[in-house]
């Protein structure tokens, strides 16, 4: 069996703790358990996003509608749990992951049907489910006064002292583990993604797994949604705008690679818990809200570059002592 | 039969070279392609380069293009010595080329395609336009071209992109021209215009250097003709004297030294049978038979179609007609995964592009082709039983790795080759495809290749071999098929093969 964790896995994980344990020099607070749980519970829903992501850029796509498909489901099923109070909630988030899942089903089909490239697809289906919001909700803000309690309650509620959505978090990416793992399905991913055209040599359909793979991130960004909503108790058309951004950057950190077939899901929870524990960790430190920004970009940078570096360092060696091997062989 | 490799041109006939390369070797890991190369142009006279496939011409023309830097040797153009590590440095020595096929821009316009890299510029460095067209105009007419400076490339045809390479050539002045088997795509009108424009450089005093197989065409275009084989210079002399048979053996003349692993294996019951396998515009009419413990080698020119028609066997790209019986029974293919039901395993020829990988570990490759075969219910892989198997293959094979998850770019080319095989013989495969499986790989793993091939067919599988290398097709196979110009053009028995009948058929004669 692979390692479960890789070298660079290790560097990203030294560079998270090392940060927190910085930040926990100026303010203690940051390394209380409550704290690190509330991290873990604010980065759950981008944990789940970044892994459906990362399926798609291993087939060396990308799913830039994931926060729009996010907004709109949010604003479906707080619609929909409005018009029917009754509703128990294992239904609305099954119905949340089946919208989700349609509209990741309609990008899977034009980019394997048509052969439309990804970002194209996802760029022009991104502002079809961002206007729809509009349209179905007649411009209108739904805010906790429009959701009924148990709605409302579900991320706030606890188990074993682990919040739901943690809870959650953990179940998406055990299923993710074993997914890109343990089955044929997983194997054959890397595998069109590592090289296209020697997958289809051995019978790997891309259009099949570039359909599986949309329609997952669809639905487990409509999941997200009513996570989303629910959480914060207001749906409109702009939340979550521009969040697209941060699971793909959580996905390039954790190793995942943008020309496919190489990326991992221990690596790309990391990518997500670094970015969580950054964006957690900027205020605490008294940063102005103008510089957060900023900061954590090129914190981003940073990390991206030490990673990608760790990665290389071997492969050069390699082929330096294979040209030295050369150049002795020569005399 | 007289061949003096070395003759040197005398009289008053010839000046000096114009170019002249002496000493040039290049090597790239583990392959020698170029040993103690010269080559010596003339101007005003063409130079007709003849070699097998893989003798090392497409390398000898890199590094006079500046694509390539060779490690010894050097090059004298025009009385002065020359180094040359770019496209540019070739073309301020004068020196330019017409590819096989032309590698130009299809949005652009024509002008600007022949201009690429050199464009007039005015006193600004803005683009000249007026002069850029005018003088694209100028080269235009002077090869009778049908199309104007403005014309987009993508609206012209092969023939005319050829025309636009040879424009191209023109507009750096070129001393040297080298024609890198310019008439491959054309057709026989538009081989005789190019035939034309080459007399007429020749007429200006430029040097030609020509690259062809096809050897009515070097009788009638070429003055002199230098031969490659293996990498090394074994002849030149002039056209005058000498005759096609003469240049066959010279490109061919090694005796067979190296030791093939061929064993005496009973030939078996038919296992594939194939007719009339056709697509549109690759391969036409294809029909063989092969049975179980035999070796059947494909040999033929770059472009016969060999890789496309067992392409269509696959699946890749079905062909259009034909029927495929394996066991006797009608098989239907119209996908690689019905192909590996069926049991054939295709071990294609670009290992980089279509084999391996190269991200994912040797486990994980080795099991691509038969997930179906060790996955159980719901599609969960069985990592144990992988493991186990690539144990076994990996021995089998003795793929040499530190361990079973070592990722295949960290591997050597001939490791790389053995376990792209070791993929296809997980799929317990009755028919294996084997295309050009040793090239680019070192001596000690083309004879592990060779060795694995001689137990396979022993085992009875029916192997097809696909392989440029004359002496490797000759060395391993049954029976060689000869495939010129998208047919079968004759089946030869491991008896009746020598290598000059099989050279003069893949090239086109008839003896």
């Amino acid at each position: 069996m692979t390692s479960i964790v890789t070298r660079r896995e290790l560097v990203l994980a030294a560079i998270i703790v090392a940060m927190a344990l910085l930040i926990g020099l100026r303010t203690p607070v940051f390394l209380t358990l409550n704290n690190i749980l509330f991290v873990v519970t604010d980065t759950s829903v981008l944990i789940m996003m970044a892994l459906a992501q990362m399926t798609v850029i291993l087939t060396r796509g990308i799913d830039l509608s994931v926060a729009a498909n996010l907004a709109l489901t949010g604003m479906l099923v707080a619609l929909l749990s409005h018009a029917h109070p009754g509703l128990p909630i294992p239904i609305i988030m099954l119905v949340a992951m089946a919208i989700g899942g349609g509209l990741g089903l309609v990008n899977g089909l034009l980019v394997a049907g048509l052969g439309i490239p990804p970002i194209v697809v996802t760029l022009g289906t991104m502002s079809i489910y961002r206007g729809a919001i509009f349209v179905v909700a007649g411009g209108a803000w739904l805010t906790s006064k429009d959701m009924t309690d148990a709605f409302l309650a579900f991320p706030k509620a606890e188990f074993a002292g682990l919040s739901s959505l943690t809870l959650v978090a953990a179940a998406v990416t055990i299923g993710f583990f074993v997914l890109m793992t343990l089955t044929r399905t997983g194997r054959n991913l890397y595998a069109v993604g590592g090289n296209p055209v020697a997958a289809r040599y051995c019978g790997v359909s891309l259009p099949k797994l570039q359909v599986l793979v949309y329609t997952l991130t669809g639905t487990i960004s409509g999941l997200a949604g009513y996570l989303w909503v629910a959480r914060f108790g207001i749906a409109y058309a702009d939340i979550a705008a521009g969040y697209e951004l941060t699971v793909i950057a959580s996905c390039v950190i954790g190793g995942v690679s943008i020309a496919g077939g190489i990326g991992s899901v221990p690596g790309t929870v990391l990518g997500a818990l670094f970015l969580g524990v950054v964006a957690n960790a900027l205020p605490l430190i008294n940063v102005s809200p103008f510089w957060q920004m900023a900061i954590s970009g090129a914190v981003i940078l940073a990390a991206v570059i030490v990673n990608t570096r760790s990665e290389w360092r071997p492969r050069k060696l390699i082929l330096r002592e294979a040209r030295r091997a050369a150049a002795g062989g020569q005399k | 039969m007289s061949i003096t490799p070395d003759v040197q041109p005398g009289g008053g006939e010839y000046a000096d070279p114009i170019l002249r390369l002496s000493g040039v070797s290049k090597r790239f890991p583990g392959v020698r392609a170029l040993e103690g190369m010269r080559l010596d142009l003339y101007a005003g006279h063409t130079t007709a380069l003849v070699g097998e496939n893989g003798a090392g011409k497409s390398t000898l023309v890199k590094i006079l293009t500046g694509i390539y830097t060779p490690d010894t040797g050097t090059l004298v153009v025009a009385g002065k010595e020359c180094e040359i590590h770019s496209p540019r440095d070739a073309w301020a020595d004068g020196i330019t080329a017409i590819h096989q096929e032309p590698v130009m821009f299809d949005d652009l316009s024509v002008a600007e395609n022949i201009f690429m890299g050199h464009m007039p510029v005015t006193r600004r460095g803005l683009i000249d336009w007026t002069t850029l067209v005018g003088r694209t105009n100028e080269l235009l007419h002077r090869i009778e071209a049908d199309f104007s400076a403005k014309t987009p490339l993508k609206r012209l045809g092969v023939a005319q992109k050829h025309m636009v390479e040879i424009a191209r050539a023109l507009s750096h002045d070129a001393r040297i021209v080298i024609m890198d088997e310019p008439t491959a795509a054309l057709s026989a009108r538009e081989i005789d215009d190019l035939f034309r424009i080459i007399a007429d450089l020749k007429s200006q005093g430029r040097a030609i250097l020509f690259i062809s197989h096809k050897f009515d065409e070097i009788f009638r275009v070429a003055d002199r003709w230098t031969c490659l084989r293996d990498g090394h210079h074994v002849g030149e002399g002039l056209i005058s004297e000498t005759t096609e048979d003469d240049l066959v053996k010279l490109m061919v003349g090694r005796s067979i030294d190296q030791v093939f692993p061929k064993r005496h294996v009973v030939i078996g019951e038919p296992v594939l049978q194939v007719e009339g396998l056709s697509n549109a515009t690759e391969y036409a009419d294809i029909s063989f038979t092969l049975h179980r413990g035999e070796i059947l080698g494909f040999y033929g020119l770059v472009g016969a179609g060999r890789s496309e028609a067992m392409q269509g066997l696959m699946g890749i790209s079905p062909p259009t007609q034909g029927t495929i019986r394996i066991n006797a029974k009608r098989a239907a293919i119209f996908a690689p995964a019905d192909a590996i039901d069926a049991g054939i395993a295709y071990v294609p020829e670009d290992r980089q592009i279509q084999g391996a990988v190269t991200p994912l570990g040797i486990r994980e490759n080795m099991s691509l082709a038969s997930l179906g075969k060790i996955a159980g219910k719901g599609g969960f892989v069985d990592t144990h039983k992988e493991l186990a198997r690539t144990r076994d293959l990996g021995a089998k094979l003795a793929v040499k790795a530190a361990h079973w998850d070592q990722k295949l770019m960290e591997l050597s080319g001939g490791n790389q080759q053995k376990v792209v095989i070791a993929k296809w013989l997980a799929t317990k495969p009755q028919i294996l495809i084997l295309d050009e499986p040793t090239k680019g790989i070192d001596i000690g793993s083309k004879a592990a290749v060779h060795a694995i091939m001689a137990d396979l067919a022993a085992e009875g599988l029916g192997i097809i071999l696909i392989s440029s290398e004359l002496p490797e097709v000759m060395g391993m196979s049954d029976r060689v098929v000869v495939m010129a110009e998208g047919r079968i053009a004759r089946v030869f028995d491991r008896a009746g093969a020598t290598p000059e009948k099989i050279v003069s058929i893949a090239t086109g004669g008839s003896a």
